[in-house]
């Protein structure tokens, strides 16, 4: 190329400085930060109580399913109405691994990702064709047929009964308790969260981003539609399987409910919540859709003691508030709670002095 | 040398016939001016060639294949390359990674490698990013890379997006009126990088442009176009005295 620099051939400087110049922390501070929060969670099962420690796994599993669906939907561009379905084919891919088969559900767990990941993928392949609401029916569709699936192939996933499996143990620590599995799930969300903001700033990650922003341009450019489109539902569709396997060890009992249209749409919920197109989105936008269904049901409860009617309200508004609070935000701050968050630092950076 | 033969090429839209029996030729390392009145099917042909439209008939062959049937991600592999009338960057992505999406092609990370990133990923994008800095100091956009596209004026998009068809290093670079819109000064900035990429990496490009006054510095060869025929061929001095441009241009003004 062009000998234009005239230090190029100082590679190793070059090397260190571009490298410093991409790190996702690169100040001390950042860093400083990072190693604060990792502490605190390392910590927190020590100080609070167990039904605690299990809303914060549920938490972890649903920040799993959300930046699957984030990195689809957010990142690539497509839709997909068939989250829910992905992670149960993740759950009954342990559940029959590990009941049928006799694997351990350490063996079965990357496998439930690598399953779900392939169903995915196919049912990502219409997508080179339909945009929008078309593809949303698509998928749509597949989220119908794994449910139906599941449910009449009993011979294999036990129909509506559901399968039971024994909590995963890890040489002594069974997975049964709370806090060992907070720090199972916990390492696998760091895991996923790391995964993600490492694949934004690399090849296929950008790919994803250029197909979203203007899919013919990324085709000039080089990039396989068909394959990066199939390669994102497949990806996204991991998470879901390994959201979907964490959450059979949580439950430790796998039935459809749990992987059912609703569910499809309050991941869809979490990721517009959250902020479209954002880690740090489908962090808040996961522990906002856990914890608002507790919230209502303590609220609801406070309120029974004196006012029946208004407990059972709010109960059965949960989801037309869900429904609310997406249009709410779709309309107020389509980029969700993370721009959201950002806004509230930047003013008060500024405060008092802004206006 | 040979590098692009387009032979009888036609292409329509319902009833309107946007190219009809083209034949061209492209030799290695010249500059091809492409001109005619809006709606000549200048940009339809470099659609054709880069794959975005497929023709009714005729063949494409650039570097000796016959690329007439490949998706457009196989002629960028190959080494097609374009900018676009109506810029189309990747809007919410800042100058750094649009420029670098135009090292796709050249990059090998994958899902695995890309999302471990320590290691062969991030190696990878120290490479690559060396070459996209040197772009961007080409470019003279260095105090913007880090904005994200849609943020900047309309005079930068263009030139960011001819940085990311650099990028991928074409052997065949389409421009599609790379200086529409911009002031005398934004456009001699243009023609001195147009002349810059010919000069130092001997790229050969197709280029299409209304202001006879650039066509007439920068082009080797001249190619006319008029509903959707190809009308004259040939340099820029005989094309602004070739009776059958005048009568095409001065007609069109006419009516
Ligand atoms: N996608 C399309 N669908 C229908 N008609 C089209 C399409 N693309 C081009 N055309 C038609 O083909 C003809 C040639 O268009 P083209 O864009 O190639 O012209 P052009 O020479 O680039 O014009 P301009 O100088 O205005 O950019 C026009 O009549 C146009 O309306
Ligand atoms: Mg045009």
């Amino acid at each position: 190329m062009r000998p234009k620099f005239p230090f190029v051939m100082d590679c190793g400087l070059f090397t260190t400085s571009y490298q410093e110049d991409m790190a996702v922390l690169f100040s001390p501070a950042a860093k400083i930060k990072v190693a604060a929060i990792i502490a605190f969670f390392l910590v927190l099962p020590y100080f609070v109580s167990p039904y605690f420690i299990s809303v914060v796994n549920l938490i972890a599993i649903a920040v799993i399913g959300a930046l699957g669906l984030n990195i689809l939907v957010g990142f690539t561009g497509q839709i997909s109405i068939g989250h829910g379905a992905f992670m149960g084919v993740g759950a009954y891919t342990v559940g029959i691994l590990t009941t049928k088969v006799g694997l351990s559900y350490w063996a079965a767990l990357p496998l439930a990702g690598i399953m779900a990941a392939m169903v995915g993928a196919v049912f990502g392949i219409p997508s080179l064709r339909l945009k929008g609401l078309y593809l949303a029916i698509a998928t749509l569709a597949a989220q119908v047929i794994i449910v139906y699936t599941i449910i009449h192939w009993t011979s294999l996933t036990n129909g509506s009964a559901g399968i039971v499996i024994d909590a995963p143990r890890l040489g002594s620590a069974s997975m049964a308790d709370d806090r060992n599995f907070y720090y199972f799930a916990m390492l696998l969300c760091l895991t996923a969260i790391v995964c993600t903001v490492n694949l934004f700033r690399s090849r296929v990650g950008r790919a994803f981003m250029a197909v979203r922003d203007r899919d013919l341009a990324a085709a000039v450019m080089g990039i396989n539609l068909l394959k990066y489109k199939v390669m994102s539902f497949g990806l996204s569709a991991f998470y879901a399987g390994i959201a979907g396997a964490l959450l059979a060890a949580y439950l430790r009992v796998i039935t459809v409910e749990n992987f059912t249209v609703e569910v499809s749409i309050q991941y869809l919920a979490m990721i517009i919540i959250g902020g479209l197109g954002s880690v740090m989105g489908s962090i808040y936008g996961a522990a906002f859709m856990t914890l608002l269904p507790i919230f209502l049901r303590s609220a609801a409860d406070f309120f029974g003691s004196f006012l029946p009617n208004i407990a059972h309200f709010l109960l059965s508004m949960q989801t037309a508030l869900f429904g609310l609070i997406i249009i709410l935000f779709l309309i107020f701050e389509p980029e969700g709670l993370a721009k959201l968050w950002k806004d509230i630092k930047e003013y008060f950076r500024l405060w008092p002095f802004s206006y | 040398m040979k590098l692009l033969g387009i032979s009888e090429l036609s292409l329509h839209f319902g009833g309107v016939t946007a190219l009809f029996n083209v034949s061209l030729e492209v030799n290695k390392g010249e500059i091809l001016a492409v001109i005619g009145p809006n709606g000549a099917g200048k940009t339809s042909l470099l659609n054709c060639i880069n794959g975005l439209y497929r023709q009714g008939s005729g063949r494409i062959v650039f570097r000796g294949r016959d690329i007439s049937r490949f998706p457009p991600h196989k002629r960028a592999m190959l080494g097609i390359s374009r900018t676009f009338q109506n810029i189309e960057l990747f809007k919410h992505l800042t100058v750094l990674e649009n420029i670098m999406l135009g090292r796709h092609i050249h990059m090998r990370s994958g899902i695995i490698s890309g999302s471990i990133y320590w290691g062969f990923a991030q190696r990878g994008e120290v490479m690559h990013r060396r070459r996209v800095e040197e772009i961007i100091d080409f470019l003279e956009i260095e105090s913007v890379r880090r904005k994200p596209v849609g943020t900047l004026p309309y005079g930068l998009q263009k030139r960011v997006e001819l940085g990311r068809a650099l990028a991928l290093e074409p052997e065949l670079l389409l421009l599609d009126e790379p200086m529409a819109g911009m002031n005398t000064e934004e456009k001699e900035d243009m023609a001195r990088f147009i002349l810059d990429i010919a000069e130092e990496w001997g790229t050969t490009m197709i280029l299409i442009e209304h202001d006879m006054g650039v066509v007439m510095d920068v082009s080797d060869r001249v190619a006319v176009f008029d509903f959707g025929q190809k009308i004259a061929e040939g340099s820029p001095v005989e094309i602004q005295h070739n009776p059958r441009v005048i009568e095409a241009y001065l007609g069109h003004q006419a009516g």
